[in-house]
């Protein structure tokens, strides 16, 4: 078997005596959807947290291996080069956007490392050297396409923080994906959305996952509650309770498991298990 | 209605009391103490009538929520015509005012300067800057020590002292940014002491509280400017009778060339990949992380950039005056500075601008009522913060755009936590 996108090994997230994270393990393949689920405060935050470098593990190891066979250690790594330079992009559970920049000035920070690859070149461009005037014309080509993709066109010149709920969730997955991610990694996308949003945004999901109509393709690493989009996209899914993992496997298999039935029925807040 | 009247009245005793009611005077054998009911009588009942009048204006007036938007557009529309029209009253200052004008317009400009160099810092990037006079006492300093010392003349100092400035920015940066909002202010604040004291106690070097003199005037060209005329002066080269207002004219071009740089500079900036990652720094860290983007370098580099044009407003001021000494750079300076730049809005050009004029000129001409400007000051800042929160002129327009550029209002921006 080829080596794997990702790879979380013994993953331990302590925070004082809290253990939020418990000897984790588990692999995301490139190409596929790896969903993480598990009920509240089981742990896939910190997990998501460990992985982009916002938090330092307490132990283990997380190996990223590119397409082309570059490795990185993601433990080892400063936060923003785990997204320049390992190419892990994430948006967040509580939308985090650049609320007073429109649609359009969102993209464009994301392409940040592409447009200004140093502060040389940044402070030549004052001066209309450094070849900045074509770079900027390739990303807003590429912010076009990426606008065309989630369906925002029609909103580029408008505030973020203008935008309804669920233009706001997918303006979120185009400016990760403007980093050109390896892997995205996406925290609750569906949280907030009706049913035929959430339709939508599986559709949007899968177009990533394989290349389709999109700008770009990139493997997913999905939190989700919502089980009817977990079950639907994702080709992979890892169960969590209290910071272990209790199961892992296709969907169909987490559907049959008597162990994640428990967990989710035994905390006795959901049942979408079932459905 | 009438009970919270009463209440502010009690507050208002409360204040007035030993502050007016109570007077020492110089009596034959000790200091006596007088009592002045009549006065605080009157202090009281202004607060009270005063704030029933004020309760009783605004249940008569429907509850209305100003329309953010429709403000904001109107004086970005104004904004547009009042532009040219100031740059142009400003740049033929000269031919119409009189000396005492084009020294308080270089004074004005100084402040603009400084104030759109702070707005790099504060407006753009978020990160609120309590000490930024520091850096304008650098570049004064700078400026002073390398002519005499090394016999350099404005113009080969001008760059230097911005470079020395950007790099104590830079050097107070390293440590101090990866702290946020009140926390960095704070230290941003003591920074500030800490360049005046030094410069106050290292006496070998800067002459401590003496200060330093004969800092060499700016040359056109190699042409001095001197009231007795003579070889090599500006009046001799172009044949006009010597006059020291010819420098004062000059040192007003100097001054408003820098200051439409730094605006020039700054307006680049915001266009530019640079410029967009320091509003989103400003928008959202977190987020700005989770893009690759360098927040610690690109923090230092909005820094740097505004230190270097306290540098340059400083080397402007030393030559200018001629002699600088640790007074001229105290927290009342960063604080006014500030206070511009919140004023005329985060962010703002134009505002910042605006409120240089009127603070700085405003309280230059008011000199006469020397007791009372502090108090006009402050009401004034109070009155524009809870009319306009955000600034006399806030809002932003879209760095870049497909189509047709929209304002977009204060209230959608986040403020900078640092």
């Amino acid at each position: 078997m080829a080596t794997p996108l990702l790879a979380v090994d013994r993953l331990t997230m302590r925070f004082g005596g809290l253990i939020a994270v418990d000897a984790l393990s588990f692999q995301a393949r490139a190409g596929e959807i790896t969903a993480v689920i598990g009920p509240n405060g089981a742990g896939k935050t910190t997990v998501f947290n460990c992985i982009t470098g916002f938090y330092r593990p307490s132990e283990g190891v997380l190996q990223l291996t590119h397409a082309d066979g570059k490795g990185f250690a993601l433990t080892a790594m400063p936060g923003h080069l785990i997204t320049g330079r390992a190419k892990v992009a994430r948006t967040f559970q509580n939308i985090r956007l650049f609320a007073g920049m429109t649609v359009l000035e969102n993209l464009l920070v994301a392409q940040h490392n592409f447009l200004m690859p140093t502060v040389i070149n940044g402070l030549l461009a004052v001066f209309g050297l450094g070849g900045h005037a074509q770079a900027e014309h390739i990303a807003i080509e590429k912010a076009k396409l990426w606008m065309h993709a989630t369906g925002l066109t029609a909103r580029a010149d408008d505030p973020a923080g203008s935008l309804p709920y669920g233009d706001q969730r997918r303006l979120e997955i185009a400016r990760a994906m403007c980093t050109d991610p390896e892997l995205l990694c996406l925290d609750e996308p569906a949280a907030g959305l009706n049913p035929r949003e959430s339709d939508e945004l599986s559709d949007l999901l899968v177009r990533i996952r394989d290349g389709r109509d999109v700008a770009g393709r990139s493997s997913i690493l999905l939190i989700e509650h919502d089980m009817g989009v977990v079950m639907r996209i994702s080709d992979h899914v890892v169960v969590l309770d209290h910071g272990r993992k209790i199961s892992d496997g296709t969907p169909a298999e987490i559907r049959a498991d008597p162990k994640v039935i428990a967990a989710y029925l035994g905390e006795g807040d959901e049942d979408e298990v079932a459905a | 209605m009438l009970r919270d009247a009463a209440l502010s009245a009690l507050v208002a005793f409360g204040l007035f009391g030993p502050m007016i009611g109570l007077k020492t005077e110089v009596g034959v054998a000790a200091i006596e103490l007088h009592t002045r009911p009549i006065a605080v009588l009157i202090a009281v009942a202004a607060v009270f009538f005063g704030r029933l009048g004020l309760l009783a204006w605004q249940s008569t007036r429907p509850v209305q929520k100003a329309a953010p938007g429709r403000m904001a557009d109107s004086l970005a529309y104004i904004g547009r015509y009042l532009t040219p029209i100031v740059l142009v009253l400003t740049i033929t200052m000269p031919f119409y005012a009189e000396r005492y004008w084009i020294d308080l317009g270089i004074l004005v400009l100084t402040y603009v300067m400084l104030g759109w160099g702070l707005n790099i810092v504060v407006g753009l990037a978020g990160l609120l800057d309590l000490g930024y006079v520091a850096f304008y006492a650098v570049g004064a300093y700078s400026y002073a020590l390398i002519a005499q010392n090394f016999g350099l003349g404005f113009w080969s100092c001008l760059p230097l002292a911005g470079i020395l400035a950007a790099f104590w920015g830079v050097l107070l940066g390293f440590p101090v940014l990866r702290l946020r909002g009140d926390y960095l202010a704070i230290v941003t604040l003591a920074f500030g002491e800490i360049i005046r004291v030094v410069i106050l106690n290292w006496t070998t070097l800067t002459g401590g509280p003496n200060g330093m003199s004969g800092i060499p005037r700016p040359t056109l060209f190699g042409l001095v400017f001197n009231s007795g005329g003579g070889k090599g002066s500006f009046a001799d080269f172009f044949g006009i009778e010597p006059s020291i207002s010819h420098r004062v004219i000059f040192l007003f071009y100097v001054i408003l060339g820098l200051a439409l740089l730094t605006n020039w500079v700054s307006l680049r900036l915001r266009r530019l990949p640079l410029g967009r990652a320091w509003e989103a720094l400003r928008e959202d860290e977190i987020a700005c992380r989770a893009l690759g983007i360098d927040v610690t370098v690109t923090k230092l580099t909005a820094f740097a950039i505004g230190a270097a044009f306290a540098g340059f407003a400083g080397a402007f001021f030393a030559t200018r005056q001629a002699f600088i000494s640790p007074e001229s750079f105290t927290f009342i300076e960063s604080a006014i500075v500030l206070a511009i730049v919140v004023l005329g809005g985060l962010g703002s050009q134009l505002g910042v601008a605006l409120a240089a004029i009127v603070m700085i000129g405003g309280g230059e001409m008011f000199r006469d009522f020397q007791e009372y400007r502090m108090l006009i000051f402050g009401g004034a800042l109070v009155l524009v913060m809870v009319v306009r929160p955000r600034g006399f002129l806030s809002g932003r327009t879209p760095s870049v755009s497909l189509g047709a550029k929209k304002k977009i209002g204060a209230n959608l921006m986040t403020e900078g936590h640092g």
